[in-house]
């Protein structure tokens, strides 16, 4: 009852757009469950905005912010969020000031998380809409079975590379990878099973390290205007690279896509 | 390539009868029968006959005979026929075999080889017409103690206690996907699932928007490795949480929706794009260990605040059970196990036949394996997988499990006649399509129906059943299995279920 008087009050809240409140939440000694009570609490009562502090491994931040009226935070993270950071996000804006653990983004709906540090395994898996921008690396399975519908297409951009698997299974969406300290990328099986979406690697890729069922070619102007977009959007958010938008864009750049949206067509016996 | 299969069934038209209606030419969606406007009479086709026994059914000169072929390869013990055509298949296309539906192989059926007790002079029995009996069963976590305070005769319960699904019978509507089964077939199970007090499961296709509002309330919302159709209003407008690891008739493999089926209503459910395979990869990509479920469980928890149960469906498989154990302990708070003749839309046929255990051990050796642990407060039981009948689920229950899922069952009440061609799309009962000529064939309101009619029968007779046992509440019966005796079994097999012999 009393959740419900505070859901009133926000969506008053909601209405006078310039009336952004900002709260502040210390997570020390916070457990992952009392941490996401606080935020689900502040976002019923109207807060728009919060910064939270000493954070150290919880999980889940973001994910249990769904309210029927499709309330929105803004959410500033000092610290190491723990795995699952914004699992099923709802169109909430999550900003890690640090690295990021496994999970990121996991079944993300819309909204948008940045890390201005790494982020760990299975980044941005069954990711439907929104986007992510990770500053430096990422490590395995990343962007797996990503997909796509209608207005819904997600796109994750690294500054360096990924580890195996990348792309596996991957239905839609873009995935960019920069390569920004010319390590070269050392991924193999990268979108194993891919039928759909599409992912650009900065420098270059050889046929080994990719999936049967991925095509590899150079960008035409299309490719260009995206690549455009997103890398302009990444330099935005992370001026500390030194690397400007012209710099990066001028690079040589490959085109993962896969070779059929039917991968499977012709496995089966009547 | 000129097939070397022959036709599996015999199309026999009585002349005399058939007055040309051209019906059966109208309700085969596999094209079997012709109309000959020269000689004014309809041609068969044995080739394409699915055996489905639609157009037998609804010939209204009763004209129509389809039954086996009695042709036949040489017998052979060893090369039975099924062997000889599927091999022949293969040789023909180099594919893998489909099929639909449950293992129709003759493992052996514990069911039928299970007798249940009855009272007799001392304990007397009870009339289920005459006096109130309890089918009633909670699904969830139940709490270690309760604790409860009690002060001017009010009682309190002061233990926080978990989310629980509440059945008025302890029967729930299995995992069928809107995809692989078509919209009409899907929403009479919400429909009948909303007015028993039941549940229905969506499967892991989504649920249509237009359908939250009305059937939430009766729904289990699954998620599964193709994570199709998930957002947080989809997670939060059911009442419990599933997530899927394994199926009875297909363990170990994930499930490819041809782009054929994924028609734009579909399409718009699973969130994806018309006309591409939806892929469910074998395993969830972010569960590796019991740690990473673990993980995924309290994700789903924490994006529906905690307020719904979570269940995590496997198959049964060899060590199964302390896989299980490894979930309840992960925070599932119903494990769904599905057997070896659990049903599926499309499965390899290799796998349907070769892999996973019977339910009915299943049920007793995981309930067993909880109990021997002090954790089976912990989680419900909800058995799956060749449950035909209500004795089938009173035994299932007295072997530990605390209700059942029914699939083929339930699509058996609206018309289904288990020809196992659900992977073709070409259902011509309306069920497993997603052709609108087709599925317009099922009726919502009367398959709703018969599926009631279904569930309010057999809820009879188990009431009938308990009473005949002298007790008048099921949660008497569960995991009681001195009610059960084995007929015909070896020492082994009544081990593993817990039962003694018969006279015994």
């Amino acid at each position: 009852m009393a959740r419900a008087v505070l859901s009133e009050s926000s969506l008053k809240a909601d209405q006078l757009n310039e009336n952004i409140t900002t709260a502040l939440i210390d997570a020390t000694d916070l457990e992952t469950k009392e941490l996401n009570d606080q935020l689900m609490d502040l976002m019923l009562s109207g807060v728009k905005k919060v910064n939270i502090i000493n954070v150290c491994g919880q999980r889940y931040i973001g994910t249990r912010l769904y309210t029927p009226q499709h309330l929105r935070m803004e959410i500033e993270i000092f610290g190491t969020p723990g795995n699952d950071l914004a699992a099923f996000l709802y169109g909430h804006k999550i900003t890690v000031h640090g690295n990021a653990q496994d999970g990121v983004g996991n079944t993300m709906d819309a909204g948008e998380i940045i890390v201005e540090g790494r982020a760990g395994d299975v980044l941005g898996f069954s990711m439907r809409g929104g986007e992510i921008y990770v500053r430096d690396n990422c490590g395995y399975r990343t962007a797996l079975h990503m997909k796509e519908y209608e207005g819904k297409r997600p796109v994750l951009v690294v500054g360096d590379s990924s580890q195996d698997f990348l792309g596996e299974y991957m239905a839609g969406g873009i995935v960019i990878l920069l390569d920004l300290h010319d390590q070269t990328h050392k991924a193999n099986f990268i979108g194993t099973g891919m039928h759909g979406g599409v992912i650009y690697l900065r420098g270059s890729v050889e046929p080994f390290q990719v999936g049967g069922q991925v095509a590899i070619s150079p960008l035409d102007d299309a490719d260009r205007v995206v690549l455009d977009q997103y890398v302009s959007r990444f330099v935005e958010r992370f001026p500390e690279i030194g690397k400007s938008r012209e710099e990066i864009l001028n690079s040589q750049f490959v085109r993962l896509t896969p070779k059929s949206k039917r991968p499977y067509s012709n496995l089966y016996a009547y | 390539m000129k097939s070397f299969v022959f036709p599996e069934f015999q199309i026999t038209r009585d002349e005399e009868k058939c007055g040309q209606c051209r019906g059966c030419e109208r309700q085969c969606s596999f094209g079997t029968h012709t109309y000959d406007p020269a000689a004014d009479r309809l041609i068969s086709d044995d080739y394409k006959c699915a055996g489905c026994q639609r157009c037998v059914v609804f010939c209204p000169k009763n004209a129509i005979v389809v039954r086996p072929t009695p042709s036949f390869y040489r017998p052979n013990a060893s090369w039975s026929r099924e062997k000889l055509d599927d091999l022949k298949k293969q040789a023909e296309t180099g594919g893998v075999i489909l099929t639909g539906c449950g293992c129709d192989k003759p493992f052996r059926i514990y069911w039928d080889h299970i007798v249940l007790n009855a009272a007799q002079v001392t304990n007397p029995s009870i009339d289920p017409l005459r006096e109130p009996m309890e089918l009633r069963t909670f699904l969830g976590a139940k709490p270690d103690m309760m604790d409860i305070s009690a002060k001017d005769g009010d009682v309190e319960i002061k233990t926080k206690l978990s989310p629980n699904l509440v059945v008025q019978t302890p029967i729930l509507f299995s995992a069928m996907s809107y995809g692989a089964i078509s919209y009409n077939a899907f929403r009479s199970l919400a429909t009948a699932a909303c007015k028993l007090g039941t549940y229905f499961n969506t499967g892991e296709g989504g649920l249509p928007r237009e359908m939250r509002e009305e059937f939430g309330r009766c729904a289990i919302v699954q998620v599964a490795s193709g994570r199709f159709g998930i957002d947080a209003e989809y997670l939060n407008c059911g009442q419990a949480v599933e997530i899927k690891v394994g199926q009875g008739a297909k363990p170990g493999i994930g499930g490819h929706l041809p782009g054929e089926k994924v028609s734009l209503a579909v399409a718009e459910t699973r969130m994806i794009p018309a006309g591409t395979d939806a892929i469910s990869p074998a395993p969830h990509h972010d569960i590796y260990s019991i740690e990473d479920l673990s993980m995924l469980i309290y994700a789903l928890k924490e994006a529906t605040n905690y307020e719904k149960p979570i269940s995590v469906k496997i198959a049964a498989v060899h060590n199964f059970a302390a896989i299980a154990s490894g979930i309840v302990r992960a925070g599932a708070d119903i494990i769904a196990i599905d057997g070896l003749r659990g049903g599926t839309g499309a499965a390899p046929k290799v796998i349907r036949d070769n892999v996973g255990i019977p339910i009915e051990l299943a049920i007793s050796s995981l309930d067993r394996r909880l109990r021997n642990e002090g954790i089976r407060n912990r989680c419900s039981i909800i058995a799956a997988g060749g449950i035909r009948c209500s004795s089938d689920v009173i035994k299932a229950i007295a072997l530990g499990a605390d209700a059942v899922y029914i699939g083929s069952a339930a699509l058996i009440a609206m018309g289904c006649t288990l020809c196992q061609k659900c992977y073709t799309g070409k259902c011509n009962w309306g069920i497993c399509t997603q052709d609108p000529r087709l599925s317009g064939r099922l009726n919502v309101e009367i398959a709703s129906q018969r599926l009631s009619n279904l569930i309010f029968a057999w809820s009879h007779e188990i009431s009938e059943m308990l009473g005949g046992m002298g007790i008048n509440a099921l949660e008497s019966l569960r995991g009681n299995r001195d009610h059960l005796r084995g007929v015909g079994l070896y020492e082994w097999e009544l081990d593993v279920l817990g039962i003694k012999g018969a006279g015994e």
